[in-house]
C-alpha cells in the first residue's frame, strides 16, 4: 500500500518492503480504504514513539571546514544532532530533517574513518549515547507471525537509511586506530552488550550483518566483556532451543563463535566443553536448523580440531539427536558427520565407529534416495575410506546385511549402483571376511524362511548363555 | 536370578544405553505377552523359571527401537504390580534412577508414570522412594520432560506426610534450587509453593530465601521460571511475608533487563494484587503496574492488555477509575498493532466490569472515542478483534446509546474490507438483537451478507453459511425469502464441495426453523429441479439435499415429491449418481411407509444391485440389507 508513495530514488530502498499484512495480499480486496487510515501510526516502530516532541534540525557547518580548535566541539554537536529520531514509516515526513541527519552521519563516518586524532575521551560517551539511542529499540512484532526464514521475505527495517550509517559509524569507531579500549569500556558495558545481542533477533539481514562484525570487534577489543558475551550468547541459544524456538540471528552468532572457538586456549576449559555439549549439540534439534547449519557444523569441527577428545561427545550427541522424520535434516547431519570424519583422529574413530556405522547403515536403507546417497558418498572420501579399511573387521559386519539387502531392494537405480561400488570396495578390502559374511547372511536368510521361530529361540538361548558366561567372568 | 541380573547390569560397566535397553525390553515382555506367565512365575518366586523371559530380553537387548522402550515404559505400572511393592522399591526404582539417559520421549512417559506410582511403592508411607528418579528427570534439558517431572513431583508432594516432606521432599527442592545447571533451578521454582504450607517455620524461612535467590538468578531462564511462579508462591505465603518479601521480588522482576522476565511479572501482579488489602495496593503494586503499562517493550504492554480484565478485578473499582481507565485508553492507542488488538479484545469485559455508578459516563467519554478510532484501524487483526466484542457494548449502554453511538460503528464494520471483521459482526448479531432489534441493521446487513456470500475465499463463504440459520431466525421468514433465499440456493451449486455440503446442512436447519410447509413451497421445488441439471455434481447435490431434508420435511413430502425424483435418477448414466441414489434410498427409507418401500424402492434397489458398476452394486446391496428388503 505504501509503495505508491515511495520516493523513486533507490530501488533497493528498504521502504519497498513495507509489506501489507500478509493476509491482505491474497484476498483480492481493493486497498483504497487502507490507504486513507492513519498510516503514520500504523507500523511505526516502538522506538519512534518515545521521542516526546520533534526537534527541528538545522544544518551545522561541515566538519572538514571547521578550524581545528572547534572540530571536537562540532563533532560533538553533530553527534547530538544525530540523536534525533525520525518516523520512517511516513516517508514524506520531515524530509529536510532526515536529510540533515543523513548528511551529518555521513560526515561522522568519514571523519572517524579517515582523520586522526578525532576520537578524544569526551567524545566517547557522546558517541556511545548516539549509537544507543539509534540502534537500541524493542524490535517490532513480526508482520508475519509464522515467519519462515527459508520461505518468506524478511521485513526490512524502515529506518535503515539512518540506521545503516549509525552502524557504519559504530564500526569505524571501533576500528579506528585511535580507539582506546580502556576508555570505551566505561560506556560499552555489560548492559550495552546485552542490548546489542538482543538486536540479533532483527529480521533484517543487513542489520544482522553489521551487528555480527561489530560484536566481533567488541569481543576482540574489550577483553573484559568476553566471558559475559559468551555467557549471554549461551542464554540466547538456550532460550532458542528450549523456550521460543525463534531467534533470527543464530547463524550470525554462530559465525562469531566459530572464530572465538578458534582462539580458545588448550586444554579446553570446562565452561567451553559445557558449551559444546549442552548448547551447540542441542542446537541440532532446532526446526530451523537449515538456516544456521553450516555455521554450526563449522563450530563443531573447530572444537574437534582444538581438542580431539571431544569427538566422542560430538558424535554420540549427534546420534542422540538424529532426525527421525525430517530427511532434509538427515542429509545435513550426514554432511556434518562427513566434515567431522574428515578431521577425526583414528584413535577417536575407533571409539565411535560402532554406533556411528549402525546409523550410517540405517541411512543407507532409507527409502529417501538423497539420504541413502549422502551416506554412500562417504565411500568416495579417501580419508574415510582409509579409516573404514583399517577397521574393516568391525565395520563391515555392521553394514553388510544392510548393503546386501538394499542392493536387492532399493527402488532407485543410482543407489543400487552406488551400493555395488561399496560392496566391491569391501570385497577388495577383505575378501575373506566378505565371503564369510555373504555365506552367513545367506544361511541366516534361509533359516529365517525355513523356520523363523526355531531360529529365534535358538538365538535367544545362545545369547542368554553367552551373557551368563560373560557375567560369571565379570564377577 | 532376575534380581541378580538386574544388579549385575546395574553395577557393571556396561554402557548406559545398553543397560536400560535391557530393562526396557524386559518390561516390554512382561508388559505384553509375558505378563501372565511372569506374574505366575513371580508368585512361585525364584528358580530357573525366570531365566526364560530374561533370555528373551537379552536377545531383544540389541533392539534399539525407541517405540519398544516407550511401550514398555507406558506399562511401567503393570511391571511394578507384577514385581510387588517391595521389589519395585528396591530394584525397579534404583534402576530407573540410574537410567535417566534416554530418548526424551521415553523420559516424558516415565516422568508421567511416576506421578501415579504412590500405591505401587506401598502407599504414602513409602512415596518418598519416587523422589530420586523424579529428581533426575527434573534436571534434564528437554523442557517438556522437566515440566512433567515437576508436575509429578507436585502431585506426589501432597501424598507426603509433613515429616516426610521435611525429611525428603524439601531437601530435594533445595538441591534442585542450588543445582549447577539452569535446568534444575528452573524446576525448583515450581516446587516451592507445594511444600511451603506444610513445613515448620524454620524451613519456611529457608524456602523463602531460596526463592529470593532464584528471582535474582544469573540466567534469564531461571528468572523467567521464578517470575512465572511468583503469583502462585505469593498465594501460599503469610500476608506479612507477601508485603515484605514478595513485593520487593515483584518490583525487581518487573524491572528486569529482559522483557521476557518483565512480562511474566505482569501475570504475577494479578495474584499479588488479589492478596493485598485495598489500602496497600496503591503503594505496593500500582507503581509497578503503571510502569508495566508503559513499558518500552511491546511484549510487556501486550501482556498488560491481555491480562487487563484480571488486573481490573484484582485492583478494584477505585484504582480502576483513576489508573486503569487512562492506561486502557493508552493501550487502545498503542503504536503496535499487537497491543491494540489485545486491548480491543478486552473492551467489552473491561466496560462490563466498570463500577456501575458511573460506568456509562466512563465509557462514553473515555472508552468510546478510542473504540471509534479502532474501527478504522489500519491493521485488520485489530479491527477484527474489536468486531468480535463491540456488539457486546450495546447491552451495557442500552438502547438509546446503541442507536446513537454504536450503530454507526457496527455499520462501518459491516462495510469493512476485511471479511473477518464483517463476519465477526454478523456472528455476534444476537447481542444487538436483544437491545434494539436486528431491523435497525437489516439495510446494511444485506449488502454485507451478499458480499461475504460471494467472497472469493471459500472459507469466508463457509463461515457466513454457518450464520445463516441464526440470521434467518432473527430477520424473519419474509425478509429471508425476499433477500437471502437465492443466496442459499446459489451455494448449492458452488464449485467447492465443502460449500455445497454446508449449504445442504444449512437448508436442513432452515427447514427446522421455518417448518415443512415453507420447505415445500420454497426449497423443495428448486432442489428437485436440479435433478435434471447437466452437471452430475449438481444432480448429486439434489440427492444430498434430499438426504438432509427428508426427516425435517416428513413422510408426506418425502414420499410424494422426493422419492419419485430419486427413483428416476437411478437410471442416471453416471455411476456416482446411481450409487448415491442407493445411499439416498437407504437414508430416506425409514421416513417412507412400508408400501412405498416394497413397491417402489425395492425394485429399483434390486435393479441397482445388478448394476455393472461394482460400487453401485455394493451400495445397493447395503441399502437392501439395512432396509431389510431382501
Amino acid at each position: 500500500m505504501e509503495t505508491t508513495k515511495l520516493p523513486p530514488t533507490s530501488p533497493s530502498s528498504p521502504t519497498t518492503s513495507f509489506s501489507v499484512p500478509s493476509a491482505e495480499k491474497v484476498d483480492g480486496f481493493p486497498r483504497r480504504s487502507m490507504r486513507r487510515a492513519r498510516q503514520r501510526r500504523s507500523h511505526s516502530s516502538s522506538q519512534f514513539r518515545y521521542q516526546s516532541s520533534q526537534v527541528e534540525l538545522t544544518p551545522l557547518p561541515l566538519l572538514k571546514d571547521a578550524p581545528v580548535a572547534e572540530l571536537h566541539d562540532l563533532f560533538c554537536k553533530k553527534l547530538q544532532q544525530c540523536c534525533v529520531l525520525f518516523d520512517f514509516l511516513d516517508c514524506v515526513a520531515d524530509l529536510k530533517g532526515k536529510e540533515i541527519k543523513r548528511a551529518a552521519l555521513n560526515e561522522l563516518v568519514e571523519s572517524v574513518a579517515t582523520s586522526r586524532g578525532v576520537l578524544i575521551e569526551p567524545l566517547y560517551p557522546e558517541a556511545i549515547k548516539m549509537i544507543s539511542v539509534n540502534i537500541f529499540r524493542t524490535l517490532p512484532p513480526s508482520e508475519n507471525p509464522e515467519f519462515d526464514p527459508e520461505e518468506d521475505e524478511p521485513t526490512l527495517e524502515a529506518s535503515w537509511p539512518h540506521l545503516q550509517l549509525v552502524y557504519e559509524f559504530f564500526l569505524r569507531f571501533l576500528e579506528s586506530p585511535d580507539f582506546q579500549p580502556s576508555m570505551a569500556k566505561r560506556y560499552v558495558d555489560q548492559k550495552f552488550v546485552l542490548q546489542l545481542l538482543e538486536l540479533f533477533d532483527s529480521e533484517d539481514p543487513r542489520e544482522r550483518e553489521y551487528l555480527k562484525t561489530i560484536l566481533h570487534r567488541v569481543y576482540g577489543k574489550l577483553l573484559g566483556l568476553r566471558a559475559y558475551i559468551r555467557k549471554q550468547i549461551n542464554n540466547i541459544f538456550l532460550r532458542f532451543i528450549y523456550e521460543t524456538e525463534h531467534f533470527n540471528g543464530v547463524a550470525e552468532l554462530l559465525e562469531i563463535l566459530g572464530s572465538i572457538i578458534n582462539g580458545f586456549a588448550l586444554p579446553l576449559k570446562a565452561e567451553h566443553k559445557q558449551f559444546l555439549v549442552r548448547v551447540l549439540i542441542p542446537l541440532h534439534t532446532a526446526k530451523s536448523l537449515s538456516i544456521f547449519h553450516a555455521q554450526l557444523a563449522y563450530c563443531v569441527v573447530q572444537f574437534m580440531e582444538k581438542d580431539a577428545t571431544v569427538t566422542e561427545y560430538i558424535i554420540r550427541g549427534l546420534l542422540k539427536y538424529w532426525p527421525k522424520t525430517c530427511t532434509q535434516k538427515e542429509v545435513m547431519f550426514l554432511g556434518e558427520i562427513e566434515e567431522i570424519l574428515d578431521v577425526i583422529e583414528p584413535s577417536q574413530f575407533i571409539r565411535v565407529q560402532e554406533p556411528l556405522f549402525k546409523q550410517i547403515a540405517a541411512c543407507i536403507s532409507s527409502p529417501h534416495f538423497q539420504v541413502a546417497e549422502r551416506a554412500l558418498y562417504f565411500w568416495n572420501n579417501e580419508y574415510i575410506l582409509s579409516l573404514i579399511e583399517e577397521n574393516c573387521q568391525v565395520i563391515l559386519p555392521l553394514v553388510f546385511a544392510t548393503l546386501y539387502r538394499v542392493s536387492k531392494e532399493h527402488w532407485n537405480q543410482t543407489i543400487v549402483s552406488l551400493i555395488y561400488n561399496v560392496l566391491k570396495t569391501f570385497m577388495e578390502m577383505n575378501s575373506k571376511l566378505f565371503d564369510d559374511l555373504t555365506a552367513s547372511y545367506k544361511v541366516e536368510k534361509q533359516n529365517w524362511s525355513q523356520g523363523v521361530v526355531n531360529f529365534r529361540i535358538r538365538l535367544i538361548y545362545l545369547h542368554g548363555v553367552s551373557c551368563l558366561i560373560k557375567m560369571c567372568r565379570y564377577h | 536370578i532376575v534380581l541378580n541380573l538386574i544388579n549385575y547390569k546395574y553395577s557393571s560397566r556396561v554402557g548406559t544405553s545398553r543397560r536400560h535397553a535391557f530393562l526396557y525390553i524386559y518390561m516390554e515382555q512382561i508388559g505384553s505377552n509375558f505378563h501372565l506367565t511372569l506374574v505366575s512365575k513371580m508368585a512361585g518366586a525364584d528358580g530357573d523359571d525366570s531365566l526364560y523371559p530374561i533370555a528373551v530380553l537379552i536377545d531383544e537387548l540389541r533392539n534399539e527401537d525407541v517405540q519398544l522402550r516407550l511401550n514398555s515404559i507406558k506399562k511401567l505400572s503393570t511391571i511394578a504390580l507384577a514385581l510387588g511393592v517391595e521389589r519395585t522399591r528396591t530394584e525397579l526404582l534404583p534402576f530407573l534412577t540410574d537410567t535417566i539417559y534416554d530418548e526424551d520421549e521415553v523420559l516424558l512417559a516415565l516422568a508421567e508414570q511416576l506421578g501415579n506410582f504412590t500405591m505401587l511403592v506401598g502407599g504414602p508411607e513409602y512415596v518418598h522412594c519416587l523422589l530420586p528418579p523424579l529428581e533426575s528427570l527434573a534436571t534434564v534439558e528437554e523442557t517438556v520432560v522437566r515440566d512433567k517431572a515437576v508436575e509429578s513431583l507436585r502431585k506426589i508432594s501432597q501424598e507426603h506426610s509433613p515429616v516426610d516432606l521435611e525429611v525428603h521432599f524439601e531437601p530435594l527442592v533445595k538441591r534442585l534450587a542450588s543445582g549447577d545447571w539452569f535446568t534444575s533451578r528452573t524446576s525448583a521454582c515450581g516446587l516451592f509453593s507445594v511444600c511451603y504450607p506444610r513445613v515448620s517455620s524454620t524451613v519456611k524461612a529457608e524456602i523463602r530465601q531460596h526463592f529470593r535467590t532464584l528471582c535474582s538468578d544469573d540466567t534469564p531462564m531461571v528468572r523467567r521460571a521464578a517470575a512465572s511462579k511468583l503469583g502462585e508462591f505469593a498465594k501460599v505465603l503469610e500476608l506479612d511475608y507477601v508485603k515484605s518479601d514478595i513485593i520487593s521480588l515483584f518490583t525487581a522482576l518487573a524491572s528486569d533487563e529482559q522483557d521476557s522476565v518483565r512480562l511474566l511479572a505482569v501475570e504475577a501482579c494479578v495474584s499479588i494484587a488479589t492478596l493485598l488489602p485495598q489500602e496497600d495496593l496503591e503503594t505496593l503494586v500500582m507503581p509497578t503496574l503503571r510502569q508495566a503499562a508503559e513499558d518500552k517493550s511491546w511484549r510487556v504492554r501486550y501482556m498488560v492488555a491481555d491480562k487487563f480484565s484480571e488486573l481490573q478485578k484484582a485492583v478494584g473499582p477505585e484504582i480502576t477509575k483513576n489508573d486503569l481507565v487512562p492506561a486502557f485508553q493508552n493501550l487502545l492507542k498503542d503504536c503496535e498493532a499487537e497491543v491494540r488488538a489485545a486491548a480491543a479484545n478486552k473492551v467489552k469485559e473491561f466496560c462490563e466490569n466498570l463500577p456501575e455508578d458511573n460506568r456509562e459516563q466512563i465509557i462514553m467519554t473515555h472508552i468510546l472515542p478510542c473504540v471509534k478510532e479502532l474501527v478504522s484501524d489500519t491493521n485488520q487483526h485489530v479491527k477484527s478483534a474489536l468486531a468480535s466484542v463491540i456488539m457486546g457494548l450495546s447491552t451495557i449502554l442500552g438502547k438509546d446509546n446503541t442507536i446513537e453511538h454504536l450503530l454507526p460503528l457496527f455499520l462501518a464494520q459491516l462495510k469493512d474490507e476485511c471479511p473477518e471483521v464483517r463476519l465477526n459482526i454478523i456472528s455476534n448479531l444476537d447481542c444487538v438483537n436483544e437491545v434494539i432489534g436486528i431491523r435497525q441493521l437489516s439495510q446494511s446487513l444485506l449488502p454485507a451478507i451478499v458480499e461475504l456470500a460471494e467472497d472469493a475465499k471459500w472459507r469466508v463463504r463457509l463461515a457466513i453459511i454457518e450464520y445463516m440459520p441464526l440470521l434467518a431466525g432473527q430477520l424473519g421468514v419474509e425478509f429471508f425469502d425476499e433477500k437471502l433465499n437465492t443466496l442459499c440456493m446459489a451455494w448449492l451449486i458452488d464449485h467447492v464441495y465443502a460449500i455445497r455440503e454446508a449449504a445442504t446442512c444449512n437448508l436442513m436447519k432452515l427447514v427446522e426453523k421455518f417448518g415443512a410447509e415453507w420447505a415445500q413451497n420454497t426449497i423443495v421445488p428448486k432442489v428437485l429441479g436440479m435433478a435434471n441439471d447437466p452437471n452430475y455434481l449438481h444432480r448429486m447435490t439434489t440427492l444430498f439435499c434430499i438426504n438432509a431434508l427428508s426427516e425435517a420435511c416428513g413422510q408426506d413430502i418425502t414420499t410424494k415429491q422426493m422419492l419419485p425424483v430419486v427413483l428416476k435418477m437411478s437410471n442416471d448414466q453416471v455411476a456416482n449418481v446411481r450409487f448415491n441414489v442407493a445411499k439416498s434410498l437407504q437414508k430416506i427409507g425409514p421416513v417412507l411407509d412400508s408400501n412405498a418401500l416394497q413397491t417402489e424402492v425395492k425394485p429399483v434397489l434390486e435393479k441397482l444391485a445388478t448394476d455393472t458398476d461394482m460400487d453401485v452394486k455394493y451400495f445397493a446391496q447395503e441399502a437392501i440389507s439395512v432396509l431389510a428388503l431382501a
